[in-house]
């Protein structure tokens, strides 16, 4: 189900937004309308669309418009023209009344450096959305609790934010937004300030909270590998616009130009590259009962030394290689079971190419992709592994 | 020589305030007169070494031991110098001037920080208000007033106002963009955003401009004593103008360690705070 929407989307910055807008809508760039009227580009010609329980990710140099767009999403910033769906309300036509319900009750926002009240303790803090609806002692407390619980903070209630590590800080911030049951986080930046190690503990956290509860979340980061490891999909930005959406792998399949490609370069292609990416259409493949003939014909043609062997519901049986399909040929063998080779590599899509690697070191034949029930979706040959980690384009085997 | 008649203009609007703005410093002096009447009567009525012990008592939560034993020694000073009624009368009008001047003075910050354009006007106002020679002001409250207790208070709040307004001011737009972002983004409204986030965290800024601001109103009210306003400047000023050296000398005396005991007070009131803060 679709969460969240962003239609058309601007944001000009300066006096007099409407006149620029004109001029954005007719093409004029950032630079030019900065020297013809003084205003700044914040967000331009913004369009996505998120769906329920999705992490979506949005990246870009600095400057790009990342704060603009995620504030304008709770209104934080007011856009300039566009549209703001939640579960099919443009929140953009909404009054003050009806804004101050959805900020409280439906979005929720983590910072970068934490922005915690210093002279609120830790449960205080985490209550604060619920303080300023007025909602009763007993429920705030329990409410608190538990989110400072599923942060894995309990028992630093009293305590003040000062007397926290950064990241004990930050567990704070995303325990305020889970307080009040939002189902949209969005996180500009939340994990930057932190260090690598606790970084990393955040994000799995992160993923394992919207594992469990299904929040929809906006998160702004500098850091590919974040993006990669988190994203079901992300948006690059540049000078305000999206220049690309899609899920990791096909941001760094098909990068859509130079700027993104650019961000992509020096990432560790092997923990995001599953088996799936790289892995090929099965068409060399006979069914048992097909003729041996056929299938040296298919080995000559698609010029491979193997071929898959499956059954009628394709299901995986083994591995015929050339040589002894010759063979078989030569004795007047009509069945192939007897030469197939049934120790074969296998792998699931999800495989990562990292694990794929010793497979693919370890094995003379192409990996089989297979499913849970052992159905072939296609093969990986030991090549496209290696060129898949080096970023080429993995040549057709 | 050509001179500009500044002095006749400001004469002129003088004389037109006093003339139409009559029920409004009419219905001031009461207000005023009646805090400081009542201030005063409470403090007299309480007895002398009972104030000293609330003084020692306040000094002590506030502060710790030392200042404790600083207030109670040098208040029973002051009493065995016979001091006492004055420096009663110099505390209530002190206490009720800045009651009034806080009354007015933190509002009017808040206004400040809330809009660029309003600071804009009150800014420079400030400043020339903080540049003045203290005893300008007495000029215009005896036009008002007359002699007595009531223009020094009126003088005292004029005068002792800059500070609080303009670090209530500082303090609020000091509050971090973020937290304000923060609050903004969980749906405070304007008034809880004030209440809960900005006086709270300006609070250590605006207890420093209270401080400020007890200060300059003891000074004033010292030199208010020119324009017949009683107390311990009453005693340093005839000290001076009769060649009292001695008794001025004691009054003189009395006044700093009042300002000592008042500026410790207020100061770690500010620091009480923040100890709360940051290790508890
Ligand atoms: N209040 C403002 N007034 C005018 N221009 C602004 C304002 N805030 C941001 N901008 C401009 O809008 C553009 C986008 O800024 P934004 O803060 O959204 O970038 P960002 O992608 O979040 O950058 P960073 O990665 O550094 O946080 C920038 O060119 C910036 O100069
Ligand atoms: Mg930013």
């Amino acid at each position: 189900m679709l969460k969240l929407a962003v239609k058309n989307l601007y944001k000009i910055y300066g006096s007099k937004p409407q006149r620029s807008l004109e001029l954005v809508r007719q093409g004029v760039s950032k630079e030019e309308l900065l020297k013809k009227t003084g205003n700044g580009i914040g967000v331009c010609k913004v369009n996505f669309e998120v769906e329920e329980g999705s992490i979506f990710v949005i990246m870009g140099l600095s400057g790009s418009g990342k704060s603009t767009l995620i504030r304008c999403l709770n209104r934080l910033i007011e856009p300039t023209s566009g549209s703001v769906f939640i579960d099919g309300h443009d929140i953009c036509s909404y009054d003050e009344k009806q804004l101050l319900s959805i900020r409280r009750n439906k979005i929720a926002m983590v910072f970068q450096h934490f922005a915690l009240l210093p002279h609120k303790t830790i449960e205080e803090n985490v209550a604060f959305g619920l303080e300023i609806q007025n909602t009763s002692v007993e429920y705030r407390h329990q409410k608190a609790c538990d989110a400072l619980a599923l942060v894995g903070l309990k028992g630093y209630e009293n305590a003040y934010p000062n007397e926290l590590s950064g990241g004990m800080q930050q567990r704070v911030g995303l325990a305020r937004a889970l307080a009040i049951d939002a189902d949209i986080l969005l996180m500009d930046e939340a994990f930057s300030a932190l260090d690598p190690l606790i970084r990393s503990e955040m994000q799995d956290e992160l993923m394992s909270i919207q594992d469990s509860m299904k929040k929809t979340i906006i998160f702004i980061t500098h850091d590919l590998d974040e993006a990669l490891k988190i994203g079901d999909q992300i948006a690059i930005m540049k000078d305000g616009a999206i220049i690309q959406t899609g899920s990791p792998e096909e941001i760094l399949e098909h990068p859509a130009d130079e700027y993104v490609r650019s961000f992509i370069k020096d990432v560790d292609r092997s923990k995001i590259l599953t088996a799936s990416s790289v892995m090929k259409k099965p068409d060399a493949i006979i069914t048992q009962k097909g003729g041996l003939h056929l299938a040296v014909r298919k080995m000559r043609e698609s010029k491979m030394s193997s071929i898959f062997v499956i059954n009628k519901d394709k299901t995986l049986q083994g591995l015929l290689t050339i040589d002894s399909a010759l063979e078989a040929l030569k004795k007047g063998e009509t069945d192939v079971t007897k030469y197939l080779l049934y120790d074969i590599e296998k792998a699931v899509p999800d495989t990562s190419l990292n694990e794929l690697l010793p497979s693919a070191v370890r094995s003379k034949y192409p990996i089989a992709i297979v499913d849970k029930e052992e159905r072939l979706l296609g093969i990986v040959a030991r090549v496209a592994v290696l060129s898949g980690l080096s970023g080429e384009e993995v040549p057709n085997v | 020589m050509f001179r500009l008649p500044i002095g006749d203009f400001f004469e002129r609007g003088i004389d037109f305030l006093k003339v139409h703005g009559e029920s409004f410093f009419n219905a001031l002096k009461e207000s005023v007169l009646f805090i400081i009447q009542h201030f005063e009567n409470l403090l007299q009525w309480i007895p002398w070494w009972m104030l000293i012990l609330i003084f020692v008592i306040l000094a002590f939560s506030l502060s710790g031991k030392k200042l404790a034993i600083f207030t109670g020694l040098g208040l029973t000073f002051i009493y065995s110098l016979d001091l006492w009624s004055e420096t009663l009368d110099t505390l209530s009008l002190v206490l009720s001037s800045t009651l009034f001047t806080l009354l007015i003075g933190i509002p009017l910050g808040v206004a400040m920080s809330k809009n660029d354009n309003t600071q804009k006007i009150l800014q420079p106002i400030l400043d020339f208000m903080q540049t003045m020679p203290a005893f300008i002001y007495l000029i215009p409250s005896v036009i008002f007033f007359g002699l007595g207790k009531m223009p020094g208070a009126i003088a005292t709040i004029i005068f002792a106002m800059p500070p609080v307004v303009k670090l209530t001011n500082l303090g609020i737009r000091q509050v971090p963009k973020d937290v304000i972002e923060a609050a903004i983004s969980f749906g405070c409204t304007q008034k809880q955003m004030l209440r809960k986030v900005q006086i709270p965290l300006a609070l250590p800024t605006i207890l420093t401009g209270i401080n400020q601001t007890i200060m300059l109103s003891l000074s004033m009210v010292v030199i208010s004593a020119m324009i017949g306003a009683r107390g311990l400047g009453e005693v340093v000023y005839s000290g001076v103008t009769q060649m009292k050296i001695g008794k001025g000398f004691e009054g003189g005396i009395a006044v700093v360690i009042l300002a000592i005991i008042l500026d410790r007070l207020t100061q770690s009131l500010g620091i009480h705070k923040k100890r709360k803060q940051n290790n508890k």
